[in-house]
């Protein structure tokens, strides 16, 4: 963890609901793919917690949807403007374990960390293949992202007007991947989970309060015990989660 | 002693800023941000008999200038705390710390706090009579003189460490409280806990918190602390230790000129990691402009 101040230009909207926001400063606390930040919003009281899109050595960024007031008054935020931000929270994806032609599975605004996922395990030399859902076409983002990787990802959309009319499951038949990776809402979590046979880890989403591990405000129960989905977390192996009904 | 040195119950303290209990955890997270040592102590994570999971969530809500917290004591259990965290933050941190206990029974917070007794990190025993999110325990204690009392007593009777018992601010008559945890042999008095509160959404309709009610914190009870402080410290002669909303040096002034002889952050520490050592490396600064040496003089100070 690192707490340092940040400074950007100001949000590029991807979708009538999404943004993505880039902040230059210190990264260096950002190590793996699946962590988060932490920023300290004028005018609100707690930090609000997001997923790292992708990074580099000169900052990072973020894509986030606009669900309440914090948000909100993020697209607000001008050119020039300075963020107090923690770094480097929470565990991220082990790319140790990706294996030759791992899967990747982003929902709505889970497919934010998926873009700095593909392209380390690209580094490394895996093969991935990558399905995104949304619910319609308009909601659809960072098509490009994946272009520039040369990643060509599978799309949904629940009512069909882009890429495969259905939820991310129903772009999964066939596939065996050496090992997957997925983020999104927790029922499109459990249903990869369910259907993917091969081993995985899953980003959870949960409200927070501080985001470093100090007031179990975001615990949730494992097999292995209560744990902390902003510390010992949002990543967690699939074999570990014990689903909410 | 430094100009920021208070004594808390005979045990000096390198300055009186101390992080509240269920803020700090264990301390290991602030100690990848800062060298713990620089704090006079803290208080660590609301200790049970048993290990408890807590409430279900949400468990956090957020308010203006403020947030609710309904976690329901989430720890590992008093032999766990003294088996695995107290070996681990013997290695980052050389002083004394503040063992806050909670429990559902007079008994049980006898019986937590003679394990602690044994420990020789422990330098102060608080004993939370005031948690508003455990059902059956904690504030249901601290909200009626004679309970309050019996709990000091049961605790009292098991430890020769100082005993701190730390108020509730749901009450109708907190001086009434304190009077009965002093005579019942309290040591030091920390005030207050957290306020009863709820935020509802308004997309459900229905309550945020998944325990209904919360606790509220943060810079939005520091006057209400403030007040009880202020109260509280005119009614007893042992030590109170002012926590409610502190997230300055100005805020902790305050405290103390109101009768604190120490004072603790909570949730700040949540929104801004560092903010103790702030407060810490503001207050020379603060106590310059007041024309005060020592940090002691300053106590009780706006009692006239």
């Amino acid at each position: 963890m690192k707490q340092s101040v940040f400074t950007g230009p100001e949000p590029t909207p991807l979708s009538p609901r999404m943004s993505r926001l880039r902040l230059l400063g210190d990264s260096s606390a950002i190590v793996r793919p699946g962590q988060f930040v932490s920023l300290a919003l004028p005018g609100f009281f707690l930090r609000r917690p997001f997923s790292v899109c992708d990074w580099d050595a000169s900052g990072f960024c973020i894509v986030y949807e606009q669900v309440g007031k914090g948000t909100g008054a993020m697209r607000a935020l001008q050119e020039g403007d300075t963020l107090d931000v923690l770094t480097g929270l929470g565990n991220g994806f082990d790319l140790d374990r990706a294996g030759s032609a791992p899967l990747l599975v982003g929902g709505g605004s889970g497919v934010s960390p998926m873009l700095g996922l593909a392209r380390r395990l690209l580094v490394r030399g895996a093969k991935p293949t990558v399905i995104l859902g949304f619910g319609s076409r308009e909601e659809v983002i960072l098509r490009e992202g994946f272009r520039l990787l040369g990643v060509t990802p599978l799309f949904t959309t629940a009512d069909g007007s882009f890429g495969l009319r259905g939820l991310v499951t129903d772009a999964m038949g066939g596939l065996e991947p050496s090992f997957f990776y997925a983020c999104g809402p927790e029922a499109m979590l459990r249903a990869v989970a369910e259907q993917c046979g091969a081993d995985g880890q899953l980003s959870f989403d949960a409200r927070m309060g501080c985001g470093f591990g100090v007031c179990m405000g975001c615990t949730r129960m494992t097999k292995s015990g209560p744990k902390r989905v902003c510390r010992d977390g949002p990543v967690f192996d699939k074999e570990e989660i014990v689903w909410e009904d | 002693m430094g100009r920021l040195s208070v004594k808390l119950c005979g045990i000096e303290l390198s300055n009186p800023v101390i992080p509240a209990s269920g803020t700090f955890g264990y301390g290991h997270e602030f100690a990848e941000l800062f060298d713990l040592n620089r704090l006079g102590t803290f208080s660590f994570k609301g200790t049970t008999a048993k290990p408890r999971f807590g409430n279900p969530a949400p468990r956090i809500a957020e308010a203006s200038a403020g947030m609710l917290n309904a976690v329901g004591l989430q720890n590992p259990g008093a032999d766990a705390v003294i088996a695995q965290e107290l070996p681990k933050l013997a290695k980052i941190f050389h002083k004394p710390v503040i063992a806050n206990v909670c429990g559902f029974s007079a008994e049980e917070y006898a019986e937590v706090c003679a394990k602690l007794d044994a420990c020789p990190q422990v330098g102060w025993l608080e004993v939370n009579v005031s948690c508003p999110n455990a059902h059956g325990g904690g504030m249901s204690f601290g909200t009626d003189p004679a309970a309050a009392a019996e709990v000091t007593r049961a605790v009292k009777a098991v430890t020769t460490k100082p005993v701190i018992v730390k108020l509730s601010p749901n009450v109708t008559d907190i001086v009434s409280i304190a009077r009965a945890c002093e005579d019942a042999g309290a040591d030091a008095l920390s005030l207050i806990n957290t306020v009863l509160a709820m935020r509802i959404d308004l997309k459900t309709r229905r309550p945020i918190l998944a325990n209904v009610t919360g606790g509220l914190s943060g810079p939005a009870i520091f006057p209400l602390a403030l007040r009880m402080v202020w109260q509280v410290s005119r009614a007893v002669s042992v030590p109170v230790i002012g926590v409610g909303g502190v997230t300055s040096a100005e805020d902790a002034v305050e405290m103390m000129l109101a009768g604190a002889t120490a004072v603790q952050v909570g949730a700040a520490n949540l929104v801004d990691p560092r903010t103790c050592l702030s407060i810490i490396d503001e207050l020379p600064a603060v106590l310059d402009r007041m024309g005060v040496q020592n940090i002691t003089e300053i106590i009780g100070g706006a009692h006239g």
